[in-house]
């Protein structure tokens, strides 16, 4: 079996520098909410629906509380008062306090502990839904044979919902097992959720639970029609990471895009906020079973991906430690990593099957998330595919497990219905053609891979340790990752933090920890 | 005297090009001939079509080889080379370099406009097409001053900054408003008497350099655009006035 060695003693020396990093931001993140999470949480009580302008009632709700200064007791504690003042619903109660001027004096009026109690019912509601949106997944996902590894992921953007739910067919049809509707363009950056089905969008499809229904649908027509099982993934990612989070339990999604850092580094949303709504959105994600995919493939595109390949390796072990912390098992885990060398360079593909392996081996349990290249793809289409290929037999030789599969039109426009097939009908062979020769070779001792796989692991190791003595508030500060450069309080979305209040209600996390 | 020019693939003047294709109907004889006749009227004589294989419930993907009845006159082509060439981002640096500090550009969605996509493709480390944003240049400081930004706000920054260059992108384009919108700010900036302190360009999916000009802009950016165009464009152009060069002789 095509192994690298690995040093057991670094593997745990990373995990709990990890561990270190993770714990800090962790006391920050118990002590503070964000407009966001108590959107999630009005959501969670079934508060639903837009203004004739389409702002979500969770948004009119939450702004005026938060105007008011008052997120830190939490949007629980205001539904729960009105529930004892007399509203019918939770949704009721959102309108009085959102349109009806309901006043949000907090002197007086009932205490939290009341407030929790008059939510009790609602609250177990809440939980009782996306458990049973999870038990229904598994339920559906247990009639169809198990799919050989790597997965093979396409993704499809074509703005138009109604066309998202025939490609994505169409996907499942040509040996597609996990279809993305790709957002739309800058979608994170809106701190709200637009409702329902949208037929327009630029770049991609609007993230909407509709629209999360919608895809939902096909995609069991078509597990139904292929007798394989098509799994379904979005981005909790952006101002509304947990929001998504949410609606993607509710209505039975597989995956999401979800990743500790990356709307700080690639999105420039600030710092505090990021944390603070991965740890939120991670908890539900926990609950509901679905696998998270982090992005540090992402970092590759910005920094050196020969240079910095180390930079994803310690941001895995990061990921893993927030994730950890949310409650997220191993097999949750689909961190991520790229084949983004510069295809010209002499052995690059000797770098990339090193890198891949020495993952696959320290994520021994984790579902890796392997992504094609991006950033050396031009136009030309048939050098693209030969570039693809190669990263298809790296993906098989070094059992990846959720394989992007790259397209030829990478760089010129998203994916056509007959890319995708190109791209299936690739990777299918080469997973076949060469499904054992990961187990029936051998690295050569102390050659380029082993070499390459010892530096990167020293490497990583270092600058866990540098980022736990400056702390990641600093080294992302530093350009320690991605080679990008943030300020803990810069970035977008700062404003909707606030310090939790000692007496934060907030019985949907509470009882996502476990009831504590 | 006209110069022609016509596909080549193995012989002079053979036309060869070869096509693919998804058509909505299902693999056949009828399919095979529906694809020949796609392929004929597209120009191509002797079709050959030489893949045909189901890619969805109800598409079918094709390759066919042809030879192109079809020719260009190349003295004929008029177009103006964009002023600022492909530029390797090293060649971009040097150019920094020369002039010695940092270009400062501001760059915004104005008006009612939310669609940031195309600032934010210009201007942020992300990037756009696998390239790397303006964020992403040592020669560059950029600020992405985001979406549905006023012209007032948007010259109370720039002049704030002590930008050179101002990046104004418009996507929404109901009623020509994109049009008014942008030369609105050329107008506010004129009235300032700070018009001629920057170099202005205007981008977006109905953005060409004709209409920027046009609206008073110094260049226009369509859809498509990549950073390292407009980067290039803009070190160009500052670099060129540092050298002191006022007036662009475009203008």
């Amino acid at each position: 079996m095509a192994k690298v060695p690995l040093d057991h003693a670094t593997v745990d020396a990373c995990r709990a520098a990890a561990a270190a990093i993770a714990d800090d931001v962790q006391r920050f993140i118990d002590r503070h909410t964000t407009v966001g999470i108590e959107r999630t949480v009005a959501r969670a009580y079934g508060v639903t629906g837009a203004d004739p302008e389409g702002t979500p009632l969770a948004n009119a709700l939450v702004d005026r509380i938060h105007k008011a200064g008052h997120t830190g007791r939490g949007v629980a504690y205001f539904l729960g008062r009105a529930l004892l003042e007399g509203a019918s619903s939770a949704q009721e109660a959102a309108e009085q306090i959102a349109y009806g001027g309901a006043t949000l004096d907090v002197e007086g009026g009932p205490t939290t502990n009341e407030c929790r109690g008059a939510l009790e019912l609602e609250t177990q509601r809440a939980i009782a839904r996306i458990d049973e949106a999870r038990r229904a997944r598994e339920r559906f996902k247990s009639r169809f044979p198990e799919p050989e590894l790597p997965l093979k992921y396409v993704i499809v953007a074509t703005g138009n919902i109604y066309d998202d739910a025939v490609q994505a067919k169409a996907a499942r049809f040509a040996g597609a097992d996990i279809v993305a509707v790709i957002r739309a363009t800058a979608q994170s950056l809106l701190d709200y959720v637009p409702e329902g089905p949208t037929t327009e969008g630029y770049g991609g499809t609007y993230a909407t639970q509709e629209n999360f229904r919608i895809i939902r649908k096909a995609a069991d027509e078509a597990s139904e029609e292929t007798g394989k099982y098509l799994a379904q993934t979005n981005y909790s990612s952006g101002l509304c990471m947990s929001e998504i989070a949410w609606m993607a339990a509710v209505e039975r999604l597989d995956m999401l895009l979800n990743d500790a850092m990356y709307g700080i580094l690639f999105r420039d949303i600030n710092m505090e906020r990021t944390f603070v709504d991965q740890y939120f959105s991670r908890r539900i994600v926990a609950r509901s079973g679905i696998v998270i995919n982090t992005g540090e493939d992402n970092y590759l595109t910005t920094a050196d991906a020969v240079e910095k390949a180390h930079t994803v390796l310690a941001s895995q072990f990061i990921n893993e430690a927030f994730a950890r912390r949310a409650g997220l098992s191993d097999d949750q885990m689909g961190l991520g990593h790229a084949f983004e060398i510069d295809p010209w360079l002499e052995d690059s593909f000797l770098f990339e099957v090193a890198q891949a392996q020495l993952i696959r081996q320290i994520f021994d349990k984790h579902p890796i998330k392997w992504m094609p290249p991006t950033k050396f793809k031009t136009g030309d289409v048939f050098h693209s595919h030969v570039h693809d290929a190669m990263f298809n037999l790296a993906g098989i030789m070094t059992h990846q497990s959720i394989e992007l599969l790259g397209m030829f039109s990478e760089a010129i426009h998203t994916p056509l219905l007959m890319d995708r097939f190109l791209a299936l009908k690739s990777a299918k062979y080469i997973f076949g053609t060469a499904r054992h020769l990961g187990d029936e070779i051998q690295w050569k001792p102390g050659g380029i891979v082993e070499r390459r796989a010892k530096e990167v692991l020293h490497k990583a190791h270092e600058l866990l340790d540098q980022v736990k003595g400056d702390g990641i508030w600093d080294a992302i500060g530093g350009g320690a990752f991605g080679d990008v450069k943030r300020k803990r309080t810069g970035g977008k979305g700062h404003a909707g933090v606030a310090a939790r209040d000692p007496e934060y209600l907030n019985p949907i996390l509470d009882e996502l920890e476990g009831g504590r | 005297m006209a110069k022609w020019l016509r596909a080549y693939g193995d012989r002079e003047g053979d036309g060869m090009v070869q096509m693919t294709f998804t058509l909505a109907i299902l693999p056949g004889d009828r399919a095979r001939e529906a694809a020949k006749r796609f392929a004929e009227a597209h120009g191509l004589k002797d079709p050959l079509v030489t893949t045909m294989e189901q890619c969805s419930q109800q598409h079918t993907y094709f390759v066919a080889y042809g030879h192109s009845a079809h020719q260009v006159d190349i003295d004929d082509i008029d177009v103006a080379e964009l002023a600022a060439k492909p530029l390797s981002r090293e060649q971009i640096e040097a150019m920094g370099k020369e002039l010695g500090r940092k270009i400062v550009v501001v760059g915004a969605c104005t008006g009612s406009d939310a669609h940031t996509v195309g600032i934010d493709a210009i201007l942020n480390y992300k990037g756009f097409a696998g390239e790397k944003g303006l964020e992403s240049y040592k020669c560059f400081d950029a600020h992405n001053l985001g979406a549905q930004v006023e012209n007032v706000e948007l010259a109370e920054r720039a002049k704030a900054l002590g930008a050179d260059a101002i990046l104004v992108s418009q996507v929404i384009t109901q009623r020509n408003c994109h049009k008014e919108n942008a030369a609105a700010l050329i107008d506010l900036l004129k009235k300032q008497g700070v018009r001629d302190k920057f170099l202005l360009l205007l981008g977006g999916p109905r953005i060409d350099n004709k209409l920027a000009l046009e609206l008073g802009y110094e260049g226009g950016f369509g859809p498509g655009t990549k950073p390292s165009t407009v980067a290039a464009f803009v070190a160009e152009e500052i670099l060129r006035r540092a050298r002191g060069k006022q007036v662009d002789p475009r203008r």
